[in-house]
């Protein structure tokens, strides 16, 4: 038994226990409390080391070995401190709404725990598998548009969804087959590793698995262009669902990169015609998403855009792959996750109290809800970069990872990608600052009116806007996590 | 005692309560399909403890009978789904017996019986007489189940077609089996195998004879392309028949394909590449003639008849691969493999039907909207059950996947193995379609449903028994690659 083991369960239990009648809400925001000091302690007890820690294995099968083996080092540990955190957040801030929003937050953050937290690749896809699910059915159930649009948005991310999932379900195949050595199939991912290191695949072959895993992992992430479900469903999504799935559960994606494909692949991200198609991919979120955001007119269409844009640095950061710029995405990945789920927090509030989102209507909500409007503060200026906060750690960490090695006069094809890539801070500022005047300065629209939320209402976000506001003047905090080289 | 003697056992009763029905028109169906199931379950308890011992045996059927880990486990797999049927058509007894001539079922719970006998006896056979003779103890009770329920004009279409069909394949299957004797000069596994490895045999008449062999037991386990019959019998018979024949019958035609293609494809066989390319087109084709034709149904019945086709496809794909050594189980165990984990999602999916139906709903995805309102365990039962056909990590559905495509991908096989990917993908669209539908809660003003406790605790042991088969399949496992001391596996 190890405590991995418990925080996985524990969301699953809440579960349990609302359908044999317990009250939703004190059984999941119990569950998910006792959670995050779960995920405190392990981290705390993690800092300061290297390789798996907690480890634990339940054997299943012997020949292919399968186990539900549960594992954490620091990328896992901080990925779930992320999912915690959202976990909460998301919880707390639901009211008055029926117990099956409880029980697919419970599902998809549990989903998403149990994939960062397992070291055997079935289990790692098995649990995404269980956390999309209740996504899907939320966003075509009880999302904020018409039944027959609504729906259709759903069967959109379905479909591109499902299809990524196939396509990442044939590439992990192909590595198991690959990596399982002559006799015996296995899909423990250390063992996977271990064979890895000792005969490593042939670059070109290494780089056909490479793309098949990028395309399925990043279909998962929006990654251009297979991006084009995740701002309908974002937009359209029931407020946790989309706190959740833009915060934590996008995120196994890039987990999923750092954690398996880079480790088994070493070379694959570096041969020259994959390496050039995932630059111009990430260019395709950074600048084309940053220009289309810079149109949205509605509040929700700017942070679903956004959130499609900001996995482009990212990417550059795995494209990179030097160890900075690793340790850089892992820390964006963390505090990209925060800021958006704050601000999809505040988001829906607002769509809640007012009816509308729409920039044009909106105006001087300041005046009446100075706290909201402060809390919203935090998470746009962590969205644009602002130093402080950390997403500007991480991104400063991506961008500098990509010039270590400077040779006189030359620019490589990743440092140039870097150097336009800088232009997407300036867009996230012009539509992250347009967004923030619009909604929150100028007149007081007529008859639009809000303000603030009780007390108890604010603690979800202030949590995250702490959370940021702490990494973000600390940044050690989670490096401290990540002491060996990726 | 022996499994023999259960066998004979099981057939005796089934006659036994015909004629008790035919003599004693008074006793009540519930009587009869207690006794019934009574006297399954004490065959399947009897069978557990004398399942490994050959040694009682009796004598004369030595040559016609083999007793290995595959037998074991069809010959439990044929007790368990018998007693299920038995037990599902006792629920549905109600409505079922409006559409029977004299307002009766006892066939129903007698015949059960005999083809439960008949499906022991074909996972022992060892040659082609056995297995024919088998095959036609449960094809010719199920014409009758088929078209039991007469006053529907559907159920008389059914057992019409059926009957049809069925006894053309029987005529094909023979016809094989004649031209087989022909090229070999015998009718057992082993001297088919045997002649098939030797050079000097005829390839054209070994082969001709093989194809017509697999064409008639393509009939009856539904592979593209004799599958046309499928959705319609299945819509047409009575839903715990449709069960039956989804998942019995199914299993069946599949241990005798395995028997078959075992000795088919035996080391150095002269048909071997042929029969083996002959299994991955029909296979890739009854994946995809099962799955895309299913995008488009409106009937939950015809659904999954529609998906039990193309379950069919994964089976015929996981018997074209040929020993997958990476992994522990044969091609045989495989198929076994699935077909375990296919038997309770598909007796699930039906006994919710069958409830439903109960209820006096109908059987179309229109009627499943907002059943979870209705009945919150019914349709978390229900999603349980199709999620696990859809093949979704975690349940029993998706490791029988997974053993087929590492299976394909081992060998490599990509083109089978991407029109399976592609029949998977159809498979999650509309699965997930019946199930959005269930979840659906505009305009169900709809009173709710209720069940016995009896219909709830055996519809969640189902439900349970494929979560824990999904992440705990060792046991399963164990059954299938454990063959006795003594018994030796007599083709491989």
């Amino acid at each position: 038994m190890s405590v991995l083991e418990l925080i996985i369960a524990l969301p699953l239990l809440a579960v349990l226990a609302i359908w044999l009648g317990a009250p939703a809400r004190a059984a999941s925001l119990g569950a998910t409390f006792i959670n995050l000091i779960l995920v405190l302690y392990t981290a705390v007890q993690y800092a300061g080391k290297t390789g798996l820690a907690f480890t634990y294995s339940r054997p299943i099968l012997e020949n292919p070995s399968l186990s539900f083996a549960v594992g954490a080092d620091g990328i896992s540990i901080i990925l779930a401190l992320l999912t915690a955190l959202v976990m909460l957040a998301a919880i707390w801030q639901i009211e008055d709404r029926p117990p099956i929003f409880y029980i697919a937050s419970l599902f998809i953050g549990g989903g998403a725990l149990g994939a960062f937290l397992t070291t055997d690749v079935f289990f790692i896809y098995a649990f995404h598998e269980l956390a999309l699910i209740p996504t899907f059915l939320m966003i075509a159930l009880h999302g904020r548009a018409e039944p027959a649009q609504r729906k259709a948005v759903a069967w959109k991310a379905t479909i591109y969804l499902g299809a990524g999932s196939l396509v990442l379900l044939a590439g992990l195949a192909w590595l198991v087959l690959e990596f399982s050595g002559g006799s015996k199939l296995t899909f423990d991912l250390e063992a996977l590793r271990s064979q890895a290191k000792l005969t490593p695949l042939p670059d070109a072959k290494q780089a056909q698995i490479f793309f098949v895993l990028l395309l399925g992992f990043g279909s998962l992430v929006s990654l251009f262009p297979f991006h084009s479900w995740a701002a309908p469903a974002y937009a359209t999504a029931p407020t946790p669902v989309a706190m959740l799935h833009s915060g934590v559960l996008k995120k196994f994606g890039l987990y999923g990169l750092i954690r398996i494909a880079l480790p088994l692949l070493p070379q694959g991200a570096h041969v020259e015609w994959v390496q050039n198609a995932l630059l111009l991919m990430l260019l395709g979120n950074i600048l084309v998403m940053g220009l289309v955001t810079i149109y949205a007119s509605r509040l929700d269409d700017t942070l679903a855009n956004s959130s499609v844009m900001h996995m482009g640095y990212i990417f550059l950061g795995i494209a990179a792959g030097t160890d900075i710029s690793l340790k850089g995405a892992v820390i964006l990945t963390f505090a990209h996750g925060i800021s958006i789920a704050l601000l999809f927090g505040l988001c829906g509030r607002m769509r809640n109290q007012l009816g509308t989102l729409e920039y044009n209507k909106l105006g001087g909500l300041a005046s009446h809800a100075p706290a909201f409007t402060v809390l919203f503060a935090f998470g746009a200026f962590a969205s644009i970069g602002l130093p402080g906060l950390t997403n500007f750690a991480g991104e400063v960490m991506i961008f500098l990872g990509n010039f270590t090695e400077v040779k006189a006069g030359v620019l490589s094809n990743l440092q140039w990608t870097v150097i336009l890539a800088l232009w997407g801070v300036v867009m996230s500022a012009v539509y992250m600052l347009r967004a923030y005047r619009s909604i929150f300065h100028g007149s007081p629209a007529t008859g639009l009116f809000m303000i603030d939320p009780a007390f108890s209402q604010r603690v979800p976000f202030i949590l995250l806007a702490a959370t940021l506001l702490i990494t973000g003047c600390c940044p050690w905090l989670l490096l401290n996590l990540m002491k060996s080289a990726l | 005692m022996s499994v023999f003697t259960i066998e004979a056992g099981l057939a005796a009763l089934g006659l036994f309560l015909l004629l008790l029905e035919a003599f004693k028109p008074e006793i009540s169906r519930h009587t009869l399909g207690l006794t019934a199931i009574a006297g399954t379950t004490l065959a399947l308890v009897l069978f557990i403890f004398v399942s490994h011992d050959t040694a009682s045996l009796p004598g004369f059927i030595q040559p016609w009978h083999q007793l290995d880990s595959l037998a074991i486990f069809y010959k439990g797999f044929a007790l368990v789904i018998t007693i299920l049927v038995l037990w599902l058509t006792l629920q549905c007894a109600p409505y079922l017996t409006r559409f029977t001539v004299d307002g009766k079922l006892a066939e129903m719970f007698s015949l059960p019986l005999i083809v439960c006998a008949g499906m022991m006896w074909m996972a022992s056979a060892r040659d082609l007489v056995t297995v024919f003779v088998a095959l036609e103890l449960v094809t010719v009770s199920f014409y009758v189940l088929v078209a039991f329920a007469r006053k529907s004009s559907f159920s008389l279409e059914a057992g019409v077609k059926y009957l049809i069909l069925g006894a053309l394949s029987t005529g094909v299957l023979v016809y094989g089996i004649a031209w087989i004797y022909g090229a070999t000069g015998t009718m057992s596994f082993d001297g088919i195998a045997k002649a098939l490895a030797n050079p000097a045999t005829s390839k054209t008449t070994a082969l001709f004879g093989a194809a017509v062999l697999l064409c008639g037991l393509g009939f009856k386990v539904a592979a593209a392309p004799f599958h046309m019959w499928v959705p319609d019998v299945y819509q047409g018979a009575p839903t715990p028949v449709t069960a039956f024949l989804s998942v019995g019958s199914k299993a069946a035609g599949f241990v005798v394909l395995t028997r078959a293609l075992d000795a088919f494809l035996v080391e150095g066989s002269i048909i071997g590449s042929e029969i083996q390319a002959l299994l991955l087109v029909v296979g890739s084709l009854t994946v995809l003639l099962g799955s895309l034709p299913a995008m488009f149904q409106t009937s939950v019945k015809r659904l999954l008849a529609y998906s039990s086709i193309s379950h069919a496809g994964y089976l015929l794909l996981a018997l074209a691969c040929r020993e997958s050594a990476r992994f522990d189980l044969s091609s045989g165990g495989v198929v076994a493999f699935y077909l375990a984990t296919y038997l309770p999602m598909t007796v699930l999916g039906f006994l919710g039907l069958g409830l439903m139906r109960a209820n006096g709903l109908g059987e179309d995805i229109k009627d499943f909207t907002g059943l979870a309102k209705r009945n919150p365990l019914l349709a978390l039962l229900m999603t349980i059950s199709f999620a696990s056909l859809a093949g979704l990590p975690l349940t029993a559905g998706f490791l029988g996947k997974l053993f087929v495509f590492l299976g394909l991908a081992d060998h490599g096989y990509w083109g089978a193995l991407s029109c399976a990917v592609v029949a998977a993908a159809a498979g999650f669209y509309y699965y997930f379609k019946t199930i959005l539908a269930m979840y659906t809660t505009e305009g169900t003003d709809v009173p709710a449903l209720s069940f016995s406790v009896a219909a709830k605790s055996v519809a969640g042991a189902l439900a349970l028994a494929i979560l824990i088969l999904g992440v705990y399949p060792k046991p399963l496992q164990g059954v299938l690659t454990s063959d006795p001391p003594g018994v030796a596996v007599q083709v491989k």
